[in-house]
């Protein structure tokens, strides 16, 4: 959070999509969902809607001039329902009204026939009946059908974890006008302003220099904004563009919720083998995707999944599967951490049930196995600078974690209604996009006449603080006053063809593309530096607002040197282009090298269990968290401590609920609870691992937007450690999230 | 017309009475500093300041504008962010920047609202006090260990608050702008110029809106603006909150009578509900939220009808009656009576409760309510349970337990109760309780949790009450049998 932003929030002045002044005879589009889950469209009949006083016109498929079809990775999704509908909630249509309240009553007079289907909802059920998103994708590494045989211990057992519903504090929205030529001017609400645009174009039969997406800043994302925003702003752009009238779509909170997809549910099967000294010689799983009724970003989430599937563990033997399984629920989609959170919750029940089976804390399991320089990961990449074990380390020396199991151990003994319970949650979380061909960023870089600083880039602004990471990459660069830099909105006319703001990597693309850029503005400001000062350009440097000349001031300063090279006819305006180099990966082979670098970290969760009532609430979280070479300890510190709570809601109370036939019952404020500033852990504490920092993270501080949401699922483990002390009878079922009613029924579960 | 002053401006309009609040604030004034979150309570993002004149001063609390009707803003002094702020940033607004609890900052307006209200309460400010303000506020960004550091820099400047005129120290201070001195003055105006827009109308009309028809009555507006809104948006509301004749807690023939009126909040801070009922203050930690508590009514909650409502739960097992107003005549009820089936009430449209009255005697009762929901504060509870005891030496001698979300109504346990009566208080006596109670109920499988998860949890709540009230008699591993 650079100050300025800081200062606009706290005092209102912010502006988010909603906030944005309408302009005259602007319109307001509320979408009409499907009613049921899965079936064929017999009759749609609009009259009674039509007749609204207020509403203007309904769209549906049959208005689009393009392609209705708004897939990103797979064409397999409609903008509107064709024949059938695949997902209660599926958009069907669009009315567009004079005020929203007018719209909101009209799609409530719509009357639409289905010829209802069974939905399926359950993922392992779409797969027995061939309903795959895409082809099934295995990660292999040694010969695991032979290690079996060299393990003493074998354990199998299944694990589950359920959806996560962003709620992002503002819904998605987006508001489209026409502009000249013929094109459009979009305001999104977007991660992937290129998205919506490519998008746009494709379902508009328009080129992409006609569709212009800006992006201000967003009210949380967490990925929800990734692939989830288009739809919402390609129905604005299309109805703007063929009324040739401004339109404003803001999803109330309900239909947010019923529309959009969520984190995938994952179920799993899993087998572990392990030597009496607890290395784990083999470990294979097979894990069904729930990616909802299209593929969305499920393909690249399965690919991440896989890629984590072994967390921080070295594992010489190892077949991972993963099947995408279509089913009539919303498109999942991304969420904070991208398919890693349910792979390495999967391996970390495995480990948990061996170490229940051989009776030691999962603790000497999991040190056991962690990853060492120079190992090979399943998918090819040797494991290089790994610091799993020094973070491990440091925790312990730290924290002193015998010590807490002991006094962990004590408190049971002593205590009969509450109980606590302790696990260690190690993090290896890989920097990149997976997908090879999106690690690249563009930078734009205008220094005005005056030595103020203009900067876009293709980074979205959603609270991670990517703005003021790039302002300071860029005032350090110059040497100038960050008062000087103003970062533009993230616009498609000023930074083409961007990837999403996305995979932890916004910082690390765009902040190396800003240097390119602010680089080769230095140099040419030298050069003219060097022309006024009549010396070589070599003499000079840029140091504080000031022009250096062989290590000492000159008289001329930042703004004198501006418009001296104004005056020169120097271009002041320069284009960045980075492209993250080494990383590469080969899908027929399943091997590469698909990770900029790793980013490593250990956690201790502890909780406290009221055994009478069932419920809890999370008592320490200690970390210790590879940051590299960490320059933005506030904004650091902000992502560790928002990314863990968010981890603890998904694997505590925050449950997605769904009926048989597909009707979310979880669609609202009141039924889906987030944690609450009660819920917080009641002490946070992270010390930094003191290390270099690799040479492909912006200037060596690692990234940090999604890692520290994986030490959340230690507050599982922990938790399940605390029904275990008060009842050993119970059977754990590795079912997530730990609800309080999950857990009362564990508590007094008699199997 | 509403009229009431929005930050520094005095404000009419003849929108409908039953809109919300917060569209007008953010759609035709266009503040747009007050966001919009759920619609439903939920997420403090709206949260605004209603200030109320109250004798010379003005009392503000903390408001969600998305369930304020923009009746309930007539005569008052309703604040948005835009209104506090001045040319500098405040300590509230600081301490949020400096502590890192701003990310994408679109909670952060209603945070800071919420700390304001803090600030301008009539009672010290604690870190505790602080953080309670923000129990409303849903914050997806932080995990709010940043507002935690906030609240606590704040509570510290607040420490030496002058409590006796907070608004008039927080201006001195440059906490506030300076134009909040004469705003009693202000309303003091409006009160006595601008009736109130029902009292127009019936001037204009010559009969009492409710004689229209279809208008609904409103108090708070915590409930029916979530289930009504569309339809409230564009009709006009008889509005119950500020009859003066439906305030007020007192004491009356041995009995504690509470106005329908009467908020959560100020039920919670009643010096003589606290007198007469002590338990109160803990009962409400679990109610809703600070924001929620300062709109919803005691009356409302009752006739919400719903199976869970925590203080129909609370009441239930106080033996309250309440009192019911008609046309013709006014009848007294005993509140169990007036739940006849699901969201069903013995209460024709024409009546409306004008009171709720118990009798309790701190000295010989004991009391115990009892909550559990997915969690723990701001939540509408799985189960919820409450039991009033008399002892006489180990036996009880009266009984009154109720049990919300386990029937289609808020349940008063008859059998129970009666069961439980005349018995020891032993393990046993609870087992054989729990199997009459496990009758009584009728639990049903929804998004609070399954029928076999609300009746672990009845038992585990008849638990709870004797092992809070019975520490030396009721041992915890009753829990295990």
């Amino acid at each position: 959070m650079n100050n300025q932003e800081a200062i606009n929030h706290a005092t209102g002045r912010s502006q988010y999509l909603d906030d944005i002044p309408v302009l005259k005879n602007t319109l307001y589009g509320v979408i009409f969902g499907s009613p049921s889950a899965r079936g064929k469209i017999a009759g749609l009949d609009l009259s009674a809607a039509l007749a609204i006083t207020g509403v203007q016109r309904i769209f549906t498929q049959s208005d689009i001039p393009g392609k209705n079809d708004i897939g990103g990775i797979i064409s397999d999704e409609t903008l509107f329902a064709g024949d059938e509908v695949h997902y209660r909630g599926q958009p069907v249509a669009l009315v567009v009204a004079d005020s929203e309240h007018a719209a909101r009553k009209a799609v409530k007079l719509i009357k639409i026939g289905i010829n209802e289907q069974e939905p399926v909802t359950d993922p392992r059920l779409a797969k027995e009946k061939g309903h795959l998103l895409i082809p099934s994708r295995t990660f292999r590494m040694g010969d695991i059908s032979a290690a079996w045989n060299e393990c003493d211990y074998i354990v199998e057992g299944r694990a589950d974890c359920g959806a996560q519903e962003h709620l992002y504090l503002e819904t998605q929205g987006a508001y489209s006008y026409p502009v000249d030529n013929g094109s459009i001017r979009i305001h999104s609400s977007t991660q992937s302003p290129t998205l919506v645009q490519r998008i746009a174009a494709r379902v508009l039969s328009l080129p992409m220099n006609r569709v212009e997406v800006d992006v201000a800043r967003l009210g949380g994302a967490f990925g929800g904004k990734e692939d989830q925003a288009t739809f919402v702003a390609v129905m604005a752009a299309l109805s703007s563009l063929l009324l040739q009238r401004p339109v404003k779509i803001t999803l109330s909170r309900g239909d947010d919720m019923r529309m959009t997809g969520k984190r995938h549910p994952y179920s799993a099967d899993f087998r572990i083998g392990l030597t009496k000294d607890y290395r784990i010689k083999a470990y294979s799983a097979v894990l069904y995707q729930n990616g909802g009724a299209a593929a969305d970003l499920s393909p690249a989430i399965m690919e991440r999944t896989l890629f984590h599937s072994t967390n921080a563990y070295f594992i010489p033997n190892s077949e991972v599967t993963v099947h995408s399984c279509r089913t009539n629920l919303p498109p999942n989609t991304a969420f904070r951490g991208f398919g890693a959170p349910q792979g390495m919750f999967v391996i970390e029940a495995a480990i948990a049930k061996a170490a229940e089976e051989l009776n030691v804390p999962a603790r000497m399991i999991q040190k056991a196995n962690f990853l060492k320089d120079n190992d090979l990961f399943q998918y090819g990449q040797v494991a290089l600078d790994v610091n799993i074990g020094k973070c491990y380390m440091e925790l312990d020396r730290e924290f002193k974690i015998e010590q807490i199991e002991n006094e962990i151990a004590e408190f049971n003994r002593s205590n009969s209604i509450y109980r606590k319970g302790m696990a260690l949650m190690p993090v290896c979380f890989g920097i990149s996009f997976t997908n090879t061909t999106m690690n690249h960023a563009r930078a734009l870089v205008h220094i005005y006449q005056d030595g103020s600083i203009g900067i876009s880039t293709g980074a979205v602004e959603m609270g991670q603080g990517v703005n003021a990471k790039l302002a300071k990459v860029a005032a350090g660069a110059f040497s100038v006053d960050q008062g000087r830099i103003k970062i533009e909105s993230t616009n498609t006319t000023r930074v083409a063809n961007t990837s999403p703001t996305a995979a932890s990597t916004g910082a690390d693309l765009n902040g190396n593309a800003l240097l390119i850029a602010c680089n080769k503005l230095i140099e040419r400001l030298k050069g003219a530096a060097a022309i006024s000062l009549g010396c070589s350009t070599e003499e000079i440097t840029l140091h504080e607002e000031k022009v250096f000349r062989n290590g000492a001031p000159t008289d001329m300063t930042w703004e004198k040197l501006i418009r001296e090279a104004f005056l020169m006819r120097i271009a002041l305006t320069e284009n960045g282009h980075y492209a993250t180099p080494e990383i590469f990966f080969d899908k027929s082979k399943e091997k590469g090298h698909p990770f900029a670098y790793h980013v490593y970290g250990t956690a201790v969760v502890t909780v406290v269990l009221d055994c009478l009532r069932g419920i809890y609430r999370i008592e320490k979280v200690l970390i210790v968290h590879d940051f590299g070479n960490n320059l933005n300890p506030d904004i650091d510190r902000g992502q560790m401590e928002g990314g863990v709570l968010q981890g603890i809601g998904w694997m505590t109370m925050e449950e997605v609920l769904f009926d048989n036939e597909g009707k979310m019952l979880s669609d609202s404020l009141s039924t889906y609870k987030v944690p609450d500033i009660y819920f917080a852990p009641e002490i946070l504490e992270f010390r930094a691992l003191k290390t270099e920092g690799p040479g492909l993270a912006l200037l060596k501080s690692k990234a940090i937007g999604e890692p520290p949401f994986m030490y959340g699922i230690g507050a599982y483990f922990a938790l399940h450690n605390a029904i275990r002390s008060f009842n050993p009878s119970w059977k754990p079922d590795y079912q997530a999230p730990l609800t309080p009613e999950r857990v009362l029924m564990s508590l007094y579960d008699k199997k | 017309m509403v009229t009431f002053i929005l930050n520094n401006e005095q404000v009419s309009t003849a929108k409908p009475t039953g809109s919300s609040l917060l569209d007008f604030i953010r759609y035709d004034m266009g503040l747009t500093g007050t966001k919009t979150g759920c619609r439903e309570g939920d997420c403090g993002a709206c949260t605004v300041l209603a200030g109320t004149l109250t004798g010379n001063t003005v009392i503000y609390r903390s408001a969600v504008s998305c369930l304020m009707p923009l009746g309930n803003a007539h005569g008052k002094h309703i604040v948005t962010i835009e209104g506090i702020n001045t040319g500098h940033l405040s300590h509230i607004q600081q301490a949020m920047a400096d502590q890192g609890a701003i990310q994408c900052g679109f909670c952060t307006p209603g945070v800071v609202m919420s700390l304001v209200a803090e600030s301008t309460s009539y009672r010290k400010t604690t870190r505790d006090s602080a953080i309670a303000s923000t129990g409303g506020n849903i914050c997806r960004c932080t995990g709010y260990k940043s507002i935690e550091r906030a609240a606590e820099a704040i509570s510290a400047f607040l420490g030496d608050k002058e409590i006796t005129d907070p608004v008039r120290w927080l201006i001195e201070r440059k906490q506030l702008p300076e134009y909040f001195l004469a705003i009693p003055e202000r309303l003091a105006i409006i009160q006595a110029t601008e009736p109130p827009p029902e009292q127009a109308e019936h001037t204009k009309h010559g009969k009492h809106p409710e004689e229209h028809g279809m208008r609904l009555r409103i108090a708070g507006g915590t409930d029916l603006m979530v289930q009504k809104a569309d339809a409230l948006a564009e009709s006009g509301i008889v509005t119950l909150s500020e009859r003066k004749d439906l305030k007020g807690i007192k004491t009356e023939a041995g009995r504690c009578v509470i106005g329908a009126s009467v908020t959560i909040s100020e039920a919670g801070e009643s010096e003589t509900l606290n007198h007469y009922f002590p338990e109160i203050s803990s009962c409400i930690r679990l109610i809703a939220s600070e924001h929620v508590r300062n709109m919803a009514t005691v009356a409302g909650n009752i006739v919400n009808a719903s199976p869970i409502g925590d203080i129909s739960i609370i009441l239930l097992a106080l033996n309250a009656d309440v009192t019911i107003e008609g046309d013709l005549k006014t009848r007294i009820l005993p509140l169990r009576d007036l739940f006849l089936g699901y969201k069903k009430l013995d209460l024709s449209p024409e009546e409306f409760i004008r009171s709720v009255s118990f009798e309790y005697n701190p000295a010989s009762a004991l009391f115990s309510f009892e909550k559990v929901s997915r969690r723990t504060h701001l939540d509408i509870a799985s189960v919820n349970s409450a039991i009033q005891l008399r002892m006489a030496g180990d036996t009880i001698a009266e009984c009154h337990l109720s049990a919300g979300g386990v029937g289609p109504v808020p349940l008063y346990m008859r059998q129970t109760s009666a069961f439980l009566t005349g018995r020891p208080v032993s393990a046993e006596s609870l087992m054989l309780a729990n199997e009459i109670m496990q009758e009584e109920a009728s639990p049903i499988s929804d998004a609070r949790g399954s029928e076999g998860y609300k009746r672990l949890l009845l038992r585990q709540l008849l638990i709870a009450h004797f092992m809070k009230l019975f520490p030396d008699k009721i041992k915890p591993d009753i829990g295990q049998l």
